[in-house]
């Protein structure tokens, strides 16, 4: 009752202020994502590339199907599905485990956030160049404390999984202090007395977190984990920078990885932005579909 | 609180060892890069696993700091951050609240454009991002990259400021209202201030957005007076011999505003619900 007369005022009341709420925003996307979106799908449908730098000519979906027809697609495709999965499990479980943790009244909170923000405060480059040298076969400090333990060496950067594994572990370790500091503003919005109710109806802490503290936290973890699916399947540097632009044998690729190198390694733009075009969709789709789930669920 | 005092003292032990597994986690490469920037020489590979090497020395930050344009670099992405972060937030409080306590036509569709926006490998817009900019002669301006910067931040600047935003209820402004509050008096002064926490975390990623951006950084701005800290820690990577030590020194200091920020903002990560005992 009282969330519709609210609405209707914002709408009638201050000649439509949720337009002009909006206006700056819609402005600033438009003018920076929708040109050169609409400029990629053209040049998608083209054989612009390096011997064709100058004149570029129409050349129908032959990007598209040259694509489909490539050896390596579905082991990319399969990978970059797999880097994502498993990434975006480890930040929100790190993410949201650390949150709880540090909402609670500890001695020397503040210096266990700042701590904890780090991987997020250093550069990427920086921080994606230093775990690389620790998986180093020689002088990397994983392989020798691994010695330490009296394992043997493992030549991590050596092998396609390995070098996977090793990116996949670069990256969850720059992405969980992001989530962290999402759920721990979420937790903010939970009043203490949902908790107290809870305690005195005799439910149990694992009772409380799955019906208290996740339902509470969800309207904003949602947009982080929906942008966080999406930022981490279009994550250049971390694959690039710590395999090495996809070694080893460019087994180690993701879908943008492959586009990157497509463009700008080999100077294929047209087949790169038919490419950058299928993983638009694919995103989309996945999208859609994590909404249609998440929407079957609210109801 | 009925716990018993033995059964206290455990989940205390467990939940400090958890926390320490954590800092051990994210702190162990940090103190990998400060071990390289105390390194005497450019010594990037060794097998002493000593936290602090044996001749350690601050020659690097002394030369980050004095020898190289470290305070131009600094200025800039200071300016160019901070802008991101005042113009991201400011944009996306308005729009997040017209998302959420609006219902106009379209709005389904606009929130999932804003989400689409993301979508698009962002190497491949850079071409004709830099065309448009060169029309409006925004190139190498720092203006420029901060445009680009706002409108990456801004897809999950207005996602999180809507979804805080619904879990404040309406009563509230409607209260507002009634004493003689328009509209736009009750948003700012009834809901901004109780979105607090929502306002640390979009400052924080928008502020970051810019902080740490290098590839759009590199094509938009070739005047070396206007290259921000990771423009100028990369040029000393693709000089004729990468300046290990400086590199990694410079990258320590680059940490230091952004703990900061987050140090006094987490203060702010307090909100005002919980505070003023309105239960929704």
């Amino acid at each position: 009752m009282s969330a519709r007369g609210a609405v209707a005022d914002l709408e009638s009341r201050g000649g439509r202020l949720a337009l002009w709420f909006l206006a700056p925003t819609a402005a600033v996307l438009l003018l920076v994502v929708a040109y050169p979106f609409l400029y990629n799908v053209g040049m998608s449908f083209t054989n612009w590339n390096m011997f064709h730098f100058r004149d570029p000519a129409f050349n129908g979906l032959t990007n598209y199907a040259k694509l489909l027809r490539e050896p390596e697609f579905l082991s990319v495709l399969l990978r970059t599905f797999l880097w994502t999965g498993v990434n975006l499990v480890f930040h929100v479980g790190l993410g949201v485990g650390a949150a709880l943790l540090l909402n609670r009244r500890l001695p020397g909170r503040p210096l266990y956030r700042a701590l904890l923000i780090l991987p997020w405060a250093m550069p990427q480059y920086i921080s994606a160049l230093t775990w690389r040298g620790m998986f180093n076969l020689e002088y990397g400090s994983v392989n020798l404390l691994l010695g330490e333990l009296g394992l043997g060496p493992v030549a991590w950067l050596g092998g396609e999984w390995t070098a996977f594994a090793a990116a996949t572990l670069t990256n969850i370790w720059l992405g969980f202090p992001f989530i962290m500091v999402v759920a721990l503003g979420g937790l903010q919005s939970i009043p203490e007395e949902l908790y107290e109710a809870a305690r005195i109806d005799g439910a149990g802490a694992w009772r409380r977190f799955t019906a208290i503290t996740l339902p509470m936290l969800k309207p904003v973890l949602t947009p982080a984990i929906v942008l966080g699916t999406i930022w981490t399947f279009n994550n250049l540097n971390v694959i690039w920078l710590v395999t090495k632009q996809g070694e080893p044998g460019d087994k180690s690729h993701i879908l943008v990885t492959y586009v990157y190198k497509a463009a700008f390694t080999y100077y294929r733009y047209g087949y790169a932005a038919a490419f950058s075009v299928f993983i638009f969709l694919t995103l989309f789709g996945i999208v859609k579909i994590y909404q249609r789930a998440a929407d079957r669920e609210a109801f | 609180m009925r716990a018993r005092p033995a059964a206290r003292l455990w989940s205390h032990v467990w939940v400090h060892a958890l926390v320490w597994l954590f800092v051990l986690f994210s702190v162990y490469p940090i103190l990998q890069v400060v071990n390289i920037s105390l390194r005497p020489g450019d010594q990037l590979y060794t097998t002493d696993l000593r936290l602090i090497p044996r001749d350690a020395t601050l020659d690097a930050y002394r030369a980050i700091l004095f020898d190289k344009p470290f305070p131009t670099w600094l200025r800039n992405s200071l300016l160019v951050s901070t802008s991101t972060a005042l113009i991201g937030v400011s944009l996306a409080s308005l729009a997040g609240y017209a998302f959420s306590r609006s219902r106009f036509r379209g709005r389904g569709a606009a929130l999932q454009g804003i989400l689409v926006t993301q979508m698009f490998p962002a190497t491949m817009l850079l071409l004709p991002l830099y065309m448009i900019m060169r029309k409006v002669q925004l190139v190498d301006t720092l203006l420029g990259v901060v445009i680009a910067y706002v409108a990456t931040a801004l897809p999950f600047c207005v996602w999180t400021m809507k979804g805080y935003y619904d879990t404040i209820p309406v009563d509230l402004e409607e209260a507002a209202l009634i004493d003689g509050a328009s509209r736009f008096q009750a948003f700012r002064r009834v809901t901004l201030p109780l979105s607090a926490p929502a306002l640390v975390i979009t400052g924080l990623f928008s502020f970051m957005t810019g902080w740490s951006e290098f590839i759009v950084a590199r094509v938009m701005l070739p005047s070396a007076e206007l290259h921000t800290l990771p423009l100028g820690l990369e040029s000393l990577a693709t000089t004729y011999q990468t300046e290990w030590a400086n590199y990694a020194a410079g990258s320590v200091l680059v940490c230091i505003p952004v703990v900061v920020l987050f140090l006094v903002l987490s203060r702010y990560l307090i909100s005002g619900l919980t505070l003023g005992g309105v239960k929704g």
